[in-house]
C-alpha cells in the first residue's frame, strides 16, 4: 500500500523539536553566525539532556529485553532513519549551523553504525548516552583528495608486534572535529589506506578516540556559512589505535578488496538523505519567512490559478513549494528504504542531488525577491543563503551524486562512467 | 506510516496495463499520430483491462472502489505507452467518475450500469474553454436558472470524442461555482464544431463545442438539485494529468537512455560522456520527485486531507515543467535523430508540452 502518513512517534517528536528550534536555536542564530568558533554550550547541554531522556537522535529504539513471561510486543516496522530525517530537518529549520553542534554521534556515528560490527557499535557508541555530551566526526577529505576518495594518502600500517594500527596523514574539512577531539570524549572515524598501491581496495576506516596520542587539530576553517559548526584540519602523526578500531569484520583486513570502500559508500547511502534533510530544513525556513514577509506586504499566493493569471512572485513561490515538497519526498523514500533494509544508493543520491539544488535555488530566489530587505543582515534570509550552499557540497557534491545516479540508471561501473 | 510499494492488487493492475501500453498503445502510436486516428479495437482492448470499471462500486455494476492512488498508477502506465491512446481509453471516465463520486442516485442508476457493462463508448466531458487564461474555477460558459431547469451558454474546446458521444458532462459557471451538467447529444442549441488540429496528440479526436441557450432539465445537474463540490473533480483531473506526465516522461527518459547506451561517439558510448550521463541523471531525479509528489496528492485525496487540492495543484505544476524538461532533453540526447519522426521522442516532446494545457481531459 502506498501511504504518506508520518508515523505517530515522529509526529510527536516533531512537535517537541519544533519548540527547541524556535526557542533554543532561532534566538541565538545570528549571534553564533557572527561569533564563529564560539561553542553553543547552552544548546549542546540542553540537547544532550533532552536526547538522553527521550532517546531521540539514536537510530534504533532502545532495546528492552522482555521479562520472563512477558510477551514480545508486536514488531513494528523500523522508522529510525525516518525519525532522524525529520529531526534533522526540524533542527536545521531552527539553525543548521547549531544543528551541526548537536551532541551524540549523529553523522559521525553513522559511519560506525553503517560499517561497524555489533561489538564495535557497542564499544564506540555507548559514550553518547553517558552523562557528559560527546561528539563524533568523520575524516575523509585530504588536501589532495576531495570527492576523489580513492586518492586518499593517509596510511594505516599494522604493527604486528603490538597488533596496533599506525596512522599517518592530514585530514581537512572535518565537521565537528574540534568538538570530537578537544571538547569531549568523542572520536573521529579516519579513512586511510592499508595499501597505497591498491587504490580503493586498500581503503579502511578507523576509530580514533579523543586523547589518542599523535592526533591534533591544527586549524579551524572560516566559512561562508554554517559558522557555528567547527570545520577542522586534523594531523595524524604515528597515531596508534588497537586492531579492533578498524571498522568492519577482521577478515577484510587480510586482503585488499573493495569491501573497505564499499563500507564508506554504505555510510553515504545512510547519511546522504540525512544531509539532504538538513538542507530541506533551511529551505523550509526560508520559504516560510518569505511567505510571511510577502503577506505583510499584502501579497498572498493564489494557489489553484492557471499559470497565465499568476504574478511572477506567485509563480516563484509556487515553484519553490513544488521543489521543496518533492525533494522532501525523495528523502523520505530514501530513508524509508534504509529503514527497511532495501539497497538505496540511487535514491540516496537522488535525494541529495535534488535537495542541494532546491535549497540553493530557494534561498537565492528569496534574497532576490525581497530586494533591498533580502540582502541585509537584519533578516536571516542572507544567512540561510550562505548556510544553504554547503548542502550541495558536503557528503558528496551535486556532481558526484549525479555520477552515482547516472551509474545506477545506466548500469555502469565506475570504470565505464568515470 | 510511509510506504512506497503498491499493493499486490495494484501491482497486478500496473503490470497488465504496462503490457498493453507497451505492446499495443506504443506499438501503434506512430501510425496513429500520422493518421490522426486511433483504431477502435485498440481502445476496446484497453477498456477491457477494466481499471475504470474497477473504480465503480458493485451496486452500479462495477467491481471495486475508486482510489486516486490506484488511478494515478494506472494513468501513469497508460501514458507510458502513448498519451493520445491513454486519454482515449480513459475518456468515458470523464463522465463516469464524477457521476460515481458526486452524482445523484438517479444519475448513477441511469448511467453507470450501462456504461460499465458495455463496450468502450465515448461518454465525455467539456471543461476547457478557448481563452488563453482559461480557469476551471472561473468559467465563462454560464448556466442560468430557467424555472426549475437550467440554460447553458458558452464555448468549450478540447472535448474528446464530442462528435460520437452519447452525452457530454458540460461544466459551467453557476452562481459563482463550477458545476457539471449532463447534456445529451442532439440537445437543441448544442453544436459540435470541426475536429481540432493540435501540436500533439493528433490521434485523439478533440472538438470544440458551442452551447447556445441549451436547455438542461433540473435532474441533469450533476448531484441533482443541490449540485456538487467541484474541487475533488478538479483535484482528480490534476492528479490524472500529472500521472500521465510522469508516464510519458518515463518513456522518453528510458528511450533516450537506451539510445545513449547504444550510440558510439568518440570511441565510447554517448552515455559514457558525463554531459549526457548527467542530463539523464537529472531527468531520472526529476521524474521520481514529481512522481512522489503526485502519489502524495492522490493519497491525500483518498484520505480527504484538506491539503489535497493544493498538493494536486503543486503536482500538476511540477509535472508540467518536468514533462517539458524531460522530453526536450530526450530529443536533444538523440540529436538530429531525435528530430526525425521515425523515433518517438519528437512525438513525446510535442505531447509533453500538452501537459500544461490538457487538465480536464482525464480523471482518476
Amino acid at each position: 500500500m502506498i501511504e504518506f502518513e508520518a508515523p505517530k512517534p515522529i509526529v510527536q517528536q516533531h512537535v517537541a523539536l519544533q519548540t527547541v528550534a524556535e526557542n533554543m536555536m532561532r534566538p541565538v542564530s545570528r549571534y553564533f553566525d557572527e561569533h564563529e568558533h564560539e561553542i553553543p554550550w547552552d544548546y549542546i547541554n540542553f540537547m544532550h539532556m533532552a536526547m538522553r531522556a527521550t532517546g531521540a537522535g539514536s537510530l534504533a529504539p532502545r532495546e528492552r529485553k522482555p521479562k520472563e513471561g512477558e510477551e514480545q510486543k508486536e514488531k513494528r516496522p523500523p522508522i529510525g532513519y525516518q525519525a532522524l530525517a525529520f529531526m534533522l530537518e526540524t533542527l536545521s529549520w531552527g539553525d543548521v549551523g547549531l544543528y551541526l553542534c548537536t551532541p551524540g554521534g549523529l553523522l559521525g556515528a553513522a559511519a560506525v553504525e553503517a560499517a561497524g560490527t555489533p561489538e564495535q557499535r557497542q564499544e564506540f557508541l555507548a559514550r553518547f548516552s553517558e552523562e557528559k555530551p560527546a561528539f563524533g566526526a568523520m575524516a575523509m577529505t585530504e588536501p589532495g583528495a576531495g570527492s576523489d576518495t580513492a586518492s586518499i594518502r593517509t596510511t594505516a600500517l599494522l604493527d604486528k608486534e603490538t597488533n596496533e594500527w599506525v596512522l599517518n596523514g592530514e585530514k581537512i574539512f572535518v565537521t565537528a572535529g574540534q568538538k570530537s577531539l578537544c571538547e569531549s570524549h568523542g572520536f573521529v572515524v579516519v579513512w586511510a589506506t592499508i595499501d597505497p598501491s591498491a587504490g580503493r581496495a586498500g581503503m579502511r576506516s578507523f576509530v580514533v578516540e579523543a586523547g589518542t596520542k599523535g592526533i591534533a587539530v591544527e586549524k579551524l576553517e572560516h566559512k561562508m556559512g554554517i559558522r557555528a559548526s567547527d570545520t577542522a584540519t586534523i594531523v595524524l602523526q604515528d597515531v596508534r589505535v588497537p586492531f579492533e578500531n578498524m571498522l568492519g569484520r577482521a577478515e577484510i583486513v587480510k586482503e585488499p578488496t573493495s569491501k573497505g570502500f564499499q563500507g564508506a559508500m554504505a555510510t553515504f547511502d545512510a547519511t546522504r538523505p540525512l544531509v539532504a534533510a538538513t538542507g530541506i530544513g533551511v529551505a523550509r525556513a526560508t520559504l516560510e519567512l518569505l511567505k510571511e514577509l510577502l503577506t505583510q506586504q499584502g501579497i498572498s499566493i493564489r494557489y489553484g490559478l492557471p499559470r497565465q493569471k499568476l504574478t511572477s512572485i506567485e509563480r516563484d513561490v509556487i515553484d519553490m513549494e513544488v521543489m521543496l515538497r518533492s525533494a522532501w519526498l525523495l528523502i523520505i523514500k530514501a530513508v524509508w528504504m534504509a529503514d527497511n533494509r532495501k539497497p538505496n544508493p540511487l535514491e540516496a543520491s537522488m535525494a541529495k542531488v535534488r535537495a542541494g539544488d532546491v535549497v540553493t535555488k530557494i534561498t537565492q530566489k528569496a534574497v532576490e525577491i525581497m530586494g533591498p530587505l533580502g540582502y541585509t543582515r537584519d533578516l536571516l534570509l542572507e544567512k540561510w543563503f550562505r548556510d544553504a550552499k554547503i548542502t550541495d557540497i558536503y557528503e558528496g557534491t551535486g556532481q558526484i551524486n549525479r555520477l552515482v545516479v547516472a551509474r545506477n540508471i545506466l548500469g555502469y561501473s565506475g570504470r565505464e562512467l568515470r | 506510516m510511509y510506504s512506497f510499494e503498491p499493493s499486490e492488487e495494484q501491482q497486478m493492475l500496473v503490470d497488465a496495463i504496462k503490457r498493453y501500453a507497451v505492446n499495443d498503445l506504443r506499438a501503434k502510436a506512430h501510425d496513429a499520430d500520422e493518421a490522426a486516428n486511433l483504431p477502435r479495437n485498440l481502445i476496446e482492448k484497453g477498456w477491457e483491462l477494466g481499471f475504470l470499471q474497477a473504480s465503480i462500486p458493485e451496486q452500479y455494476g462495477g467491481f471495486g472502489e475508486r482510489s486516486a492512488v490506484t488511478g494515478a498508477l494506472a494513468a501513469e502506465e497508460m501514458a507510458y505507452g502513448d498519451l493520445a491512446g491513454a486519454l482515449a481509453v480513459m475518456t468515458p471516465g470523464l463522465f463516469t467518475v464524477p457521476i460515481a463520486q458526486a452524482g445523484s442516485e438517479e444519475q448513477k442508476q441511469a448511467y453507470l450500469p450501462v456504461i460499465v457493462a458495455g463496450d468502450w463508448s465515448p461518454f465525455t466531458a467539456a471543461l476547457i474553454e478557448p481563452y488563453f487564461d482559461f480557469d476551471a474555477l472561473d468559467l465563462r460558459t454560464e448556466a442560468k436558472k430557467l424555472g426549475e431547469d437550467y440554460v447553458i451558454t458558452g464555448e468549450k474546446t478540447y472535448v474528446p470524442y464530442a462528435a460520437d458521444a452519447q452525452a457530454i458532462l458540460v461544466y459551467a459557471r453557476f452562481e459563482g461555482q463550477t458545476q457539471g451538467f449532463i447534456v445529451p447529444q442532439g440537445a437543441e442549441g448544442l453544436e459540435i464544431c470541426e475536429r481540432q488540429k493540435l501540436l500533439g496528440i493528433h490521434a485523439l479526436p478533440l472538438f470544440g463545442i458551442s452551447l447556445k441557450e441549451v436547455h438542461v432539465p433540473k435532474t441533469n445537474r450533476l448531484g441533482g438539485a443541490e449540485g456538487h463540490d467541484f474541487a475533488p473533480i478538479l483535484d482528480a483531473s490534476r492528479i490524472a494529468i500529472a500521472s500521465m506526465a510522469v508516464g510519458l516522461s518515463k518513456a522518453a527518459f528510458e528511450y533516450s537512455r537506451d539510445y545513449a547506451k547504444d550510440r558510439d561517439v568518440f570511441g565510447v558510448k554517448a552515455a559514457q560522456k558525463q554531459t549526457i550521463a548527467f542530463m539523464l541523471a537529472e531527468m531520472a531525479t526529476e521524474i521520481e520527485a514529481i512522481r512522489l509528489l503526485t502519489w502524495e496528492a492522490a493519497w491525500m485525496l483518498d484520505n480527504h486531507n484538506e491539503e489535497a487540492s493544493k498538493q494536486a495543484y503543486l503536482a500538476l505544476t511540477g509535472a508540467t515543467d518536468m514533462a517539458m524538461m524531460v522530453t526536450d532533453r530526450a530529443v536533444q540526447i538523440l540529436g538530429g535523430h531525435g528530430y526525425i519522426r521515425e523515433h518517438p521522442v519528437e512525438l513525446w516532446m510535442r505531447n509533453g508540452r500538452g501537459i500544461a494545457t490538457l487538465n480536464g481531459l482525464a480523471i482518476v
